[in-house]
């Protein structure tokens, strides 16, 4: 079968016909039963762990992407330390919530399609380019959305053409929207967009704005109880990402647990946080 | 009504070999080396966006000489066999000796069919390992054939010469200036023996380097940061005083 990929025979003739630079129109035009979205839906409502909340900020210089580590099945805590911020490529990041398996599938997916454009042009999507391709995906997995089964990234990345970072917002049926300053999404996205609102400012440095997402996300976890804070006793921190014109960088384990440590530090004499000021 | 003429296996194929060697012989020769970190591709191209190497997948690079179109194809379709092998699989089950076999047996299958052209390529698919042991290199001539090399490799219409001078100077653990400027000596080497010069700017160079942080190891290598390494080479070159017998670099 030409699909197969364990075969050792010569290239199929769909390999070697002049085609789109995308993987997934090759994955349609190949073998489509390995879209995403081309499965048929099962029936009745599947239940599968969630990831909860991605935040995002933006600094002059880059951008933060940071979410915490729970996933959730119904109410229970289906895993710690589930990792749910990933490179999309050397300058942009994904984060997602929703239904953690189909959303790992999607960001792999992602991934490749950017890496393949890459090397079949020898050029990197612009940024917009990009944003606009996840768009599509999740497009596709509208089907599974509507069994509940929804998927809700945040994109950012910096822009080479116009020198900043930007952070794009979805809908489940692909609608996407650019934030400025900020953005959330999840369950704990009420709660830590109103804590960034009040914490947020244009001229950030990079370490104010790895903090802004740190305190937005224990504000999240603070209220929603499918977000998690940091936790001190297994180890488990957010995982926080910076995106600047030098490329993703994540922080290493030690910068992140310092960085939560510090905060919940702060939080153990004064609970809600840093205060705005009244006017 | 004419009969056709009858002609020996023999003929038939010597005659399609000789003509892909021969149009594989119109382009330029390029060389893959080992080097510490890695393995660096370099070759003779003035063109800065029709590349002759590329990426095929993480730590797995693609070089040719021949007919650009034919080779532009096969590296577009080993890119999709390592990407999709990527994608049912794993990364690390996208591995040069996987890739090396298609090609082989996508070239020799064409060779041998009758209706079909012989490409004119030669092509090299080479891997990176965590360690020099670990580096793989295949040459893959334009009738399927299947040539795993090491330490240095020159495909293209000069090869054999460019091979020879390679495999007398070239050395385990070389630094990449020192690969480069052999690299570099060898290609400015013309089939009559004489010498000229190929400037910084019409050289395409290509590393699959072991160090780099990212998982992805291929990089090109263009502008300041090729002018400097050739330039330290020379600094190197003189401040060791080997005699030698080549003539300076530009």
């Amino acid at each position: 079968m030409e699909a197969n990929p364990r075969s050792t025979g010569r290239l199929p003739a769909a390999f070697l016909t002049p085609g789109s630079s995308s993987f997934m129109d090759f994955l349609a035009d190949h073998s489509p039963e390995l879209l995403p979205g081309n499965r048929k839906l099962p029936e009745g409502i599947v239940e599968a762990p969630h990831g909860t909340t991605i935040v995002a900020a933006t600094f002059p210089g880059g951008v933060v992407l940071a979410g915490d580590r729970r996933a959730t099945m119904g109410n229970m805590i289906a895993q710690r330390d589930i990792e749910k911020v990933f490179p999309a490529d050397e300058y942009s990041a994904v984060g997602i919530a929703g239904t953690a398996g189909l959303a790992v599938e999607m960001v792999k997916l992602f991934q490749l399609e950017l890496e393949h454009f890459e090397k079949v042009e020898g050029a990197t999507l612009s940024l917009e380019g990009k944003a606009n391709r996840l768009s599509t995906m999740i497009r596709g997995n509208l089907g599974m959305a509507m069994q509940g089964l929804a998927v809700v990234p945040l994109f950012a990345g910096w822009d080479e053409g116009k020198e900043k970072g930007r952070i794009f917002s979805y809908d489940v049926t692909g609608g996407r929207s650019e934030e400025h300053g900020f953005a959330a999404t999840g369950s704990g996205s009420i709660f830590a967009r109103g804590s960034m609102k009040k914490l947020y400012r244009s001229d950030l440095t990079e370490e104010q704005a790895t903090t802004l997402v740190v305190q937005a996300l224990y504000d999240a976890a603070d209220d929603d109880s499918a977000t998690g804070g940091p936790d001190m006793a297994r180890r488990i921190f957010p995982i926080v990402t910076v995106i600047t014109d030098e490329g993703f960088r994540r922080l290493t384990e030690a910068e992140s647990s310092e960085l939560a440590r510090s905060v919940t530090e702060r939080r153990l004499e004064q609970p809600d946080g840093p205060r705005a000021a009244l006017l | 009504m004419s009969t056709p003429f009858y002609v020996s296996p023999q003929q038939a194929m010597a005659d399609r070999a000789e003509y892909a060697r021969k149009g594989i012989a119109r382009g330029r020769s390029l060389v893959v080396l080992q080097y510490t970190d890695g393995i660096v591709f370099v070759g003779e191209n003035p063109s800065r966006a029709l590349h002759k190497f590329s990426e095929i997948y993480d730590r797995i690079g693609f070089a040719a000489a021949g007919k650009y179109n034919e080779y532009e194809n096969l590296r577009i379709g080993g890119v999709r066999y390592a990407d999709l092998r990527g994608y049912t699989y794993d990364r690390d089950d996208v591995t040069a000796r996987g890739l090396a076999n298609v090609y082989a047996q996508t070239l020799g299958t064409i060779f041998s069919s009758a209706g079909e052209k012989p490409y004119e390529v030669e092509l090299v698919v080479a891997e990176v390992g965590s360690e020099a042991e670990g580096d793989q290199i295949y040459r893959l001539p334009h009738d399927g054939s299947i040539v795993d090399e090491h330490g240095s490799v020159a495909v293209g219409g000069n090869a054999e010469q460019i091979s020879s001078f390679l495999d007398q100077r070239h050395r385990d653990g070389m630094s990449l200036a020192e690969a480069l400027k052999l690299a570099v000596q060898a290609l400015s080497r013309d089939t009559n023996g004489t010498e000229r010069e190929i400037p910084a700017e019409r050289l395409e160079v290509a590393v699959l380097d072991r160090t780099r942080p990212q998982q992805r190891k291929f990089k090109r290598i263009v502008g300041r940061q090729l002018s400097r390494l050739l330039e330290a080479d020379n600094a190197a070159a003189a401040k060791t005083d080997e005699p030698s017998d080549e003539a300076p670099e530009e």
